[in-house]
């Protein structure tokens, strides 16, 4: 168990409850839950890191529990009670300096801290679609729903939200345009902050520019926009909707800079890897998909059989299994003995430069010689 | 006048010696063309039956020695192993299948209850389907559309006990098209609908169909998506079927098209059976499966049919 869960460079969770953990290196998918004791209602909501090691999994379920697991170890290490089902699913998970920060559908963000029992409680409103975290700001956090619109709140603060989102101008109709935030994710290295709508459009908000409205907006496709992931190159997002179509975005101009095919089914979770161009999604049609983001093409492709919720990419590389070390030093050396060869066959090749002439003339003498033939057969007919 | 030169078995095989041959499509002659390929014809079928009776003896002559019968190719044959294809021993499938939406009526906790309707002003002959249809489902109830929108119809529906609604598209005064919607929250199944063929259309058909429950056929629903497909099929009829009625409805799925049959049986002695169609016939092939009651501009699609993606392979099949 212990080995299977340190091997395992992707973790999902599904609707039926269950933690599934993928090791591509291995080519294989585990299924880590508690003693078959399967239920709709301990449906994965939300995973998020426990710590910035990596070594600890938080998993929220529909019925308010938060359970934590133990990468190294392969057991679930605790449960902990944060609210009921009455409020909803969870839409957000975060870790702040030790305390847990939990979100519900009713808009209930209550901040636990480890040992004590009084509980920061903030209600952001009805209807949250999404609760994230700043990765280089921890201690703020920012929400988003149908019919609520972003607002970013420090929790240090947490009377009044730091940041709220004013809704755009009126369309051509004059009528006012719904607010539907599915989901928000936080740009590195800069103030601003994407989000991406039921209504088919991505927006950008820099909180520390004096406007509220966004700074940009686009749209793609005619289908709800679930989920939004940042890849580790600047400057675009990847977004993926309810029919199954994943589409990569650029953040200058808001244009499509292409799409990932694959997908038959709604997107439900979506995640970059933080230093490589990856990007895997899971969805309603019980695959996980790895797409590279240069070549948009498909990596890898996973059956799980049950519908997944979201997923979680730890931030080693994915090939490598982590746990033993002399296999990554293996592989290293593999990389350099190929790096070699391919020395040699560059240096054994010709130089390139002669050979856009000999082309030109080459095709000269083709063109020549296919025409010689066909005149002197017209000339024998005659 | 008949052209010089034949076409000649040896010369064919021998034809690096020779010079090309002239191929049948190059005379301008339509008449001697046609008579030159009749010909080559016909020595391509001598050769062929000649090739069959070789083969023929020589299998009589090895007798018990011969190698079995090779097993022609087929697409079925052929077709790419899905690895969403169920497992019966699978837990977790069962699991997620005891779970879904499907659990109250396969629990035996509901019993089904069908609305048929069609899109807006319907022509006759979709009518008359949507009437037939009715016949063969028992506890279905045809309504008139009236240009109703369907989100509206669903919450009614649900209030007055309903588990199904069945809606038939129709274009071009013909039925083109089937939402299956699953009641209380469940899944919706678009369908494209083709091939209809009404009860009068049908060549030795028997009499209509009795109101007895029919028993349910479900042919070759291999994979999750078809496992899925396949109980909201099955959910679709009463639990108990009469076999006083001695009628069978069939879903019979192959190569991604799933053909619906109505049948009436009768076992003539205890291995040979007859049987009448009955009841109307037609053909559907699913275009997505969206999770939730009908909505289609903010639903979540569990399956949708992407052609280009999905049909490049021939050999390659989803349900």
């Amino acid at each position: 168990m212990a080995s299977k869960s340190q091997s395992c460079s992707i973790w999902v969770g599904s609707e039926t409850g269950i933690l599934k953990g993928v090791s591509l290196s291995k080519q294989q998918a585990f299924n880590f839950c508690e003693m078959s004791c399967l239920s709709r209602d301990q449906e994965v909501c939300v995973l998020e890191w426990g710590d910035p090691l990596e070594s600890e999994v938080l998993v929220g379920c529909a019925n308010g529990t938060v359970k934590a697991f133990s990468t190294e170890k392969g057991i679930f290490t605790e449960s902990k009670e944060c609210g009921d089902a009455t409020q909803g699913k969870f839409t957000g998970l975060a870790m702040m300096d030790g305390s847990l920060v939990t979100c519900a559908e009713s808009g209930i963000l209550k901040v636990w801290k480890e040992g004590c029992t009084d509980t920061i409680e903030i209600n952001v409103g009805n209807g949250v679609c999404r609760m994230r975290q700043n990765p280089s700001r921890r201690s703020q956090v920012a929400t988003g729903g149908k019919e609520n619109p972003l607002k970013v709140w420090d929790l240090e603060r947490p009377d009044k939200a730091i940041f709220t989102a004013k809704n755009v101008k009126n369309d051509w109709l004059d009528l006012r345009v719904p607010v539907w935030v599915r989901d928000i994710g936080f740009i590195p290295d800069s103030d601003k902050i994407v989000t991406c709508t039921g209504y088919h459009q991505m927006r950008v908000y820099d909180p520390s520019s004096p406007q509220r409205r966004p700074v940009l907006e686009a749209e793609f496709g005619e289908y709800p926009l679930t989920a939004l992931s940042l890849p580790a190159s600047q400057g675009t997002v990847v977004v993926g909707n309810t029919h199954g179509q994943l589409a990569v975005l650029d953040l200058r101009k808001g244009l499509v800079r292409g799409c990932l095919k694959g997908l038959a089914g709604g997107v439900r979770g979506l995640q970059c890897h933080p230093t490589l161009p990856l990007v895997a999604s899971c969805g309603l049609d019980r695959f996980l998909r790895v797409h590279s983001l240069e070549d948009r093409s498909l990596l890898h492709k996973v059956y799980l059989k049950s519908r997944l919720n979201c997923v979680l990419l730890s931030s080693r590389n994915l090939e490598l299994s982590g746990a033993d070390l002399s296999g990554e030093v293996e592989e290293v050396k593999q990389e350099g003995e190929e790096d070699g060869e391919t020395d040699e066959v560059w240096d054994a090749m010709e130089t390139v430069t002669d050979k856009t002439n000999k082309r030109a003339t080459e095709k000269a003498a083709e063109e020549n010689a296919v025409k010689g033939p066909k005149k002197r057969r017209k000339v024998a007919k005659k | 006048q008949m052209y010089g030169t034949h076409v000649q078995a040896d010369s064919v095989e021998e034809e690096a010696a020779f010079p090309p041959n002239f191929s049948v499509s190059e005379i301008k002659n339509k008449q001697r063309r046609h008579f030159m390929f009749m010909k080559l014809k016909q020595e391509k079928r001598k050769r062929k039956l000649e090739l069959k009776k070789k083969r023929k003896k020589e299998r009589e002559a090895l007798g018990d020695k011969a190698p079995p019968k090779e097993v022609p190719k087929t697409i079925e044959n052929q077709r790419i192993y899905d690895e969403t294809t169920v497992n019966p021993e699978d837990e977790e499938v069962a699991f997620d299948e005891g779970t879904d939406e499907f659990s109250s009526y396969f629990n035996r906790l509901t019993n089904p209850k069908v609305l048929i309707t069609t899109s807006d002003r319907p022509r006759g002959r979709t009518v008359r389907f949507c009437e037939q249809l009715s016949t063969a489902v028992p506890d279905s109830h045809v309504y008139y559309r009236r240009g109703l929108a369907l989100k509206r119809v669903i919450p009614q529906c649900i209030s007055r006990g309903f588990t199904f609604l069945i809606v038939i598209n129709e274009d071009r005064k013909v039925p083109n098209g089937m939402v299956l919607c699953h009641l209380p929250n469940g899944p919706t199944a678009h369908f494209k609908v083709s091939s209809v063929r009404l009860r009068k259309e049908m060549k030795r058909r028997g009499k209509d169909p009795t109101e007895h429950s029919p028993e349910v056929i479900l042919n070759n629903f291999t994979t999750r998506l078809g496992h899925s497909i396949g109980r909201m099929f099955a959910a679709l009829f009463p639990h108990d079927p009469q076999f006083i009625g001695r009628q069978v409805a069939t879903f019979h799925n192959q190569r991604d098209f799933i053909f619906f049959r109505f049948h009436r049986y009768i076992f003539k002695n205890e291995k040979k059976v007859g049987i009448q169609e009955l009841g109307p016939r037609f053909t559907l092939k699913l275009r997505s499966l969206q999770k939730g009651t009908f909505d289609s501009k903010y639903g979540e699609y569990e399956w949708v049919h992407k052609r280009h993606e999905m049909d490049s392979s021939r050999r390659k099949f989803h349900l």
